[in-house]
């Protein structure tokens, strides 16, 4: 049969940059040039760009078809190829078709032909849409494959075009072909025969079982793998393959949290403090201590679930996604924000998502090919790649991506963090499921196949220059229109009570889920009913794979019917595989054959509980000596230009931030829409003002100094970031996210306790009650040569607060001449850690430290003036401390600031105007009141530090003046505002 | 399914909704605003029961990523239509009732040819393609109007909404195209600066030709646009409201408004 090759290119002249006038027509062919040369090759004149489609009819007997599609027309000819191209595949205005295999064209400059496509296996939206349109022009084809060709024109070496290889194609999922001649790689299908295996253990010794976990990719450690054998020497028998896969996989770091729930023992500057259980005497403890009546379900689900109002709750979750993001970037932080949609909607009976946060840490992206060990991708590449991934996905879902922060150190440079957060909401009523016995076990969304296949076990461990290619398969490929249509039916599904439980395919795919859902119960799946994307999967790689978009749901066999019809009605497919049962016994059977039986009390409650070791030893630092200057404002505008404060408008204009309607309050404001929000605000419902407010804290550098010292400020800073926009301060829930090194060594995971214990002071002293949370350990790199590149400690924290009346909301942009400018808090000497410091390459000792007391206080007062109307705009101050944040004000609201430091609440020690310019000291506010409202405002704030410091001026300058009258600042505005847009004006 | 309870006697309007859509239940939400009933129902019921487009005198096609925008941005959606519902969509603009094509929506809409198509040629002559920035944007946009062919628009009204797409850059087979579409009066809106100037980008965000951001077809009752007219309907969704008085009107409502006066007008 033959195999159809279309070949679809831009059409020159249909479509020339409206805006130059000049340059190639070729927007894909451009981008692919402008990487090229940020490769450091300048002999590439042009690139040309095409999308191939390779499609194999469908035979005329259609009997050898056995996936899904039956065809009714059998191979098309000749003219009909031609229509496809015409009419589907090339754009009839602006691009030409090449039916067959086109050649270079003759007589330009030396042409070097590349084609990209992807893996064998590797999920291809775009072909499974082709084959939906082929059905729709009444044709059926057996399959379609996508593929990407450029054309280099221009001399380049062996040396470089691997470069560029790299730099365009990634190893994991995709297979390269140079060359017009070479043959793109076949698929395979060849099907599955089954084969029982079992793995001996039973007579293992110690080191033997250790390189059987290491052969395997097990990543269990020897404790483990001596619970295991002795289980199954007590059965007598030996595990079966899957039966050791799903031990893996349920006692991984990653889907067990052992650090985490491990006991320890801290040695803390020589005093000793013991933990049960770290996690629940620290973060759960100050959540049950707090006992929040509108906390409804917390750290059980998916999702941390609270109350929005009388009829509904939110939900709120956030993950990290960083190995995989690591080794592909685009399609690690795709499935990332894939992921974590599906923990809201497999929260309770499954809630709606309304708004995304996504939070990363990167190396600083200006760096050199050679200062990259190998094994690792450029930063730059990583963040385009990660960007594009969320954008892709979040904004074909739907949801808004509302909220996130970017922190760049070159610690990060091995281990990319990718902290993808979803919100949802659902009716009160919906939110618990529990499967019943008899229920039938139901997969829907996606297909399985091999992607991501110990996705789990490999994001418990290091990373290393090999892990490209051994855990290549460890990369996930996300559809998110799979997942779309998923969600739509899933929501009239529950809207109908037609499901008793649900909850995701995640790390650990279909083990993981099922193995959950049925704890209590017992289940019996039946693997060869998983519907497959291809054949060959053997039973264990169907158990084990983390292919996207699936989720498990229980159904009564009396809704089976009406269930079903609402899933095929939107083409959403949906498949029983198994039942529920009371036997308390996970059964995993293939063609009838028991392939693995498991007690579920061993597999959830058998891991060996954990004691550890920690310590933390506060540092030795000081505090560096700094020549004193006429004024700052060079400091100022190299802040502003420093990557973690510079605006990072390019990245969220390719978020859509608006989509459903809701954002009230969105990332970017101000008089030209692109000053920095400190805070989103989204009104989930149309029919009520209520709104919730999102924000985050996180500061590495603080960690470097004192970790517990940085979770306290995260925490204050992720507070007092939604109270700047509004949210009330007595209903604020918070999330962790802890990302660390390698936590078998005393020192960093004494660094973790050290943090863990600030949220539990943290939470009890705001009182907000952490309601979820998720940790990411291992988090170093091992290089070629030995070196260790390990991450800084980095806690994330997420906090959502409710807003009562979104119509109250107030934004950082200085709005009118005339009026004051008030600083509320107190300003101290911490320099340390601060990025004054930082453009320094000082780290300094005095890091900020949280008077929660005061805190507390500041933010139930600072509400209380938004909620009255005596406060214009509220601006946080953080990163650069007070000048960067008055400057943020001035040039957002496109007005000049005078500003007084005389005026200035401060500590003693803090008298040299550097450190009152740019201290980072917690716990303040900058806020614009108008004259007439002095009085009032002033009586609200007694009791909490705060000063007069300025006022907004239509004189476009921003000018501080210190105590004695002197002028330390003296900037225009524009100027200022260009120093903060260049750096990632990309 | 229809939701019987959800016909009245007045204006009803149905919210076309298929893989990938996802401005749906907002644009159900202006719509109902604007008042009329309007319902959202999925492309696979449509095809079963195409009858059901009799229940309706407006059609709005919403923004998302049907079908992921794989191939080219509307293309699936488009060819789906273009196969099984042609005849049905075209007796509906033909019997006078009207058609609103947003973002994905206006897409659907040129690559079915509806829009994109000229006389006397029939074939389709006009496309929307990739940014010229090569992304995805989302950033507010000036809108003005041109014509008064098209019943969706207040001709004399300056509008400001978002636009959120990475491929709404509208290009044509040659310069008698836009030329004819312009004698036609088919540009409905273009993108300009607050004081109604074009320019270049971020004046005009894709590199659109002429700095089309909307068109209609001959009668003036189909209209697509890559901005959101949905996503302001409301005065807490402009991007600065804290800085505006409360009587700010919501531009996007106009087109909405007008959708529904005009049925009432002349198809009640």
């Amino acid at each position: 049969m033959k195999q159809w090759r279309f070949e679809v290119f831009d059409r020159p002249g249909t479509c020339a940059c409206a805006t130059t006038g000049a340059g190639s027509d070729d927007v894909h062919g451009r981008g692919v040039h402008q990487d090229i040369k940020e490769l450091g090759i300048d002999t590439i004149q042009e690139v040309q760009s095409a999308r191939v489609f390779l499609i194999d009819p469908a035979p005329s007997d259609n009997s050898v078809l056995n996936i899904g599609r039956c065809g009714v027309e059998g191979d098309f000819d000749a003219d009909f190829a031609k229509r496809l191209a015409g009419e589907l595949l090339a754009d009839p205005v602006c691009e030409n078709f090449h039916i067959g295999r086109s050649s270079a064209p003759a007589g330009l400059a030396k042409a070097t032909v590349i084609e990209i496509h992807l893996k064998s296996g590797v999920t291809d939206p775009v072909a499974e849409s082709v084959m939906t349109a082929i059905d729709d022009m009444g044709k059926k084809c057996q399959a379609v494959r996508t593929a990407r060709k450029y054309i280099l024109f221009g001399e380049i070496s062996e040396k470089q075009l691997k470069k560029i290889i790299r730099r365009l194609s990634n190893d994991c999922i995709e297979v390269v072909v140079i060359g017009t001649d070479a043959e793109p790689p076949n698929p395979h299908l060849a099907p599955y025969k089954l084969k029982l295996k079992t793995i001996d253990i039973t007579k293992l010794n110690e080191s033997q079982l250790e390189q059987l976990s290491k052969k395997m990719d097990l990543f269990l450690n020897t404790i483990e793998v001596k619970t295991i054998q002795n289980y199954y020497k007590t059965l007598g028998r030996e595990p079966t393959d899957v039966e050791l896969e799903t031990l893996a996989q349920t006692w991984s770091e990653h889907c067990v949290h052992k650090t985490l729930k491990s006991s320890i023992d801290l040695d803390f500057n020589g005093q000793k403090i013991h933990f049960d259980n770290l996690i629940k005497d620290t973060v759960f403890k100050a959540t049950k201590q707090l006992d929040k009546p509108w906390c409804i379900s917390v750290f059980k689900d998916n999702a941390g679930v609270i109350e929005f109002d009388e009829t509904d709750a939110v939900c709120f979750k956030v993950e990290t996604h960083n190995h995989p993001s690591a080794l592909d970037p685009y399609g690690g932080a795709a499935t990332g924000i894939g992921g974590v949609l599906r923990d809201p909607m497999g929260t309770g009976l499954g809630a709606k998502p309304i708004a995304n946060t996504d939070i990363f840490c990167f190396a600083e992206p200006d760096k050199s090919f050679d200062e990259i060990p190998r094994g690792v991708l450029h930063p730059k590449r990583i963040m385009k790649g990660v960007v594009a991934g969320v954008r892709d996905y979040g904004n074909r879902m739907g949801i808004p991506t509302v909220n996130g922060a970017i922190f760049f150190d070159d610690r990060y440079l091995g281990n990319p963090l990718v902290f993808c957060g979803n919100i949802g909401i659902m009716p009160k009523d919906k939110c618990f499921g529990k499967a019943q016995s008899g229920d039938l076990v139901m997969v829907i969304g996606g297909r399985t196949g091999r992607d991501g296949i110990h996705g789990a076990t490999f994001s418990s461990g290091a990373l290393t220059g090999e892990h490209e290619t051994a855990f290549s398969h460890a990369v996930q490929i996300g559809n998110a229109i799979t997942e779309k249509k998923m969600l739509d039916t899933l929501l009239q599904a529950r809207q109908q009570k037609l499901y008793n439980a649900i909850t995701d395919c995640g790390a650990g795919g279909l083990s993981s889920a099922v193995g959950e859902m049925g704890a209590s119960l017992g289940a019996e799946v039946d693997l060869e009913k998983v519907p497959l994307k291809y054949a060959g999967l053997s039973y264990t790689e169907i158990w084990i794979s983390e292919a996207q978009e699936r989720m498990v749901i229980a159904v009564k066999p009396e809704n089976l019917q009406r269930i079903s019809k609402i899933f095929s009605d939107e083409n959403v497919e949906a498949t029983v595989i198994g039942r529920f049962t009371n036997d308390k016994k996970l059964t995993l059977k293939y063609q009838g054959m028991q392939v693995g039986q498991i007690n579920m009390d061993f597999l959830h409650n058998g891991l060996p509980k954990y004691s550890r070791k920690a310590c933390w030893h506060s540092k030795n630092l000081t505090e560096p000596v700094l020549e004193k200057k006429e004024n700052y404002n060079d400091e100022l505008l190299k802040i502003l230009s420093s990557y973690n404060v510079a605006s990072k408008e390019w990245v969220i204009r390719q978020y859509d931030h608006e989509v459903q309607g809701g954002s009230v309050v969105k990332p970017l404001g101000g008089i030209a829409n692109d000053g920095p929000n400190d805070a989103a605000v989204i009104q989930p419902k149309s029919n009520s003002d209520k709104g919730i407010a999102i924000g985050c804290g996180l500061n590495p550098f603080y960690g470097d100094i004192d970790p517990y010292w940085m979770a306290l400020a995260g925490i204050d800073e992720a507070i007092r970031n939604i109270i700047c926009v509004g949210a009330r301060p007595d209903r604020i829930a918070l999330l962790d996210n802890f990302c660390w090194a390698d936590c078998k060594k005393e020192e960093t995971l004494g660094s973790l306790v050290r943090s863990a214990q600030a949220c539990f002071d943290g939470a009890v002293g705001f009182g907000a009650p952490f309601i979820s949370g998720k940790d990411s350990l291992n988090n170093n790199f091992l290089c070629d040569d030995g070196t260790e590149i390990s991450i800084p400690a980095t806690l994330l924290i997420s906090a959502i607060g409710l807003v009562d009346d979104v119509k109250k909301c107030v934004t950082m942009d200085a709005k009118s001449a005339g009026n004051l400018l008030f600083m509320v808090g107190l300003t101290k000497n911490e320099l340390g850690g601060s990025h004054y410091y930082k453009i320094q390459n000082q780290l300094g000792a005095n890091v900020p430290k949280t008077d929660i007391k005061t805190a507390a206080a500041a933010a139930e007062k600072i509400h209380r003036a938004i909620d009255a109307g005596l406060i214009i705009s509220c601006h946080d101050c953080s990163e650069g401390g007070l000048a960067v944040a008055l400057a943020e004000m001035a040039f957002a609201g496109g007005f000049g600031i005078h500003a007084d430091l005389k005026g200035l609440p401060k500590t003693s020690d803090c008298a040299a105007p550097a450190t009152q310019l740019f201290s980072e000291s917690c716990s303040r506010y900058i806020v614009e009141v108008k004259p007439e409202n002095y009085n009032d405002f002033a009586k609200l704030m007694l009791g909490v530090p705060f000063g007069q410091i300025g006022k907004i001026t239509e004189q476009k300058r921003f000018i501080v003046k210190d105590a004695a009258g002197k002028k330390v600042i003296d900037i225009e505005i524009d100027k200022l505002k260009d120093a903060w847009q260049k750096p990632l004006k990309w | 399914m229809i939701q019987k309870g959800k016909i009245s006697n007045g204006v009803n309007a149905l919210v076309l909704r298929a893989a990938g859509i996802n401005c749906d239940v907002e644009t159900q939400y202006a719509l109902e605003l604007a008042g009329c009933q309007a319902q959202r129902i999925h492309i696979n019921r449509i095809i079963e029961s195409p009858d059901i487009l009799d229940t309706f005198q407006i059609l709005v096609i919403p923004g998302g990523f049907s079908y992921g925008d794989d191939v080219a941005a509307g293309k699936i959606l488009a060819n789906q239509i273009i196969h099984h519902l042609s005849d049905r969509l075209n007796a509906f603009i033909e019997s006078g009732k009207i058609v609103l094509g947003i973002c994905n929506g206006f897409q659907v809409l040129v690559k079915t040819g509806i829009l994109g198509k000229i006389e006397p040629s029939g074939r389709q002559q006009i496309t929307i393609t990739y940014n010229d920035s090569g992304k995805f944007e989302d950033r507010w946009v000036y809108l003005e109007p041109s014509g008064r062919k098209c019943i969706f628009i207040d001709p004399d009204r300056r509008i400001y909404l978002p636009i959120a797409h990475g491929e709404g850059k509208v290009v044509f087979e040659n310069n008698e195209v836009l030329e004819r579409l312009k004698a036609d009066g088919r540009i409905v809106f273009r993108y300009v600066d607050e004081n109604g100037n074009t320019g270049p980008f971020p004046i005009n965000p894709n590199g659109s030709t002429d700095s089309i951001a909307g068109l209609c077809d001959s009668t003036g009752r189909v209209l697509g646009l890559m901005p959101h007219p949905e996503r302001f309907v409301r005065h807490t969704q402009h991007p600065h409201w804290t800085r505006l008085n409360d009587k700010t009107r919501a531009d996007g409502r106009t087109i909405f408004d007008n959708a529904i006066k005009y049925v009432k007008q002349n198809l009640l």
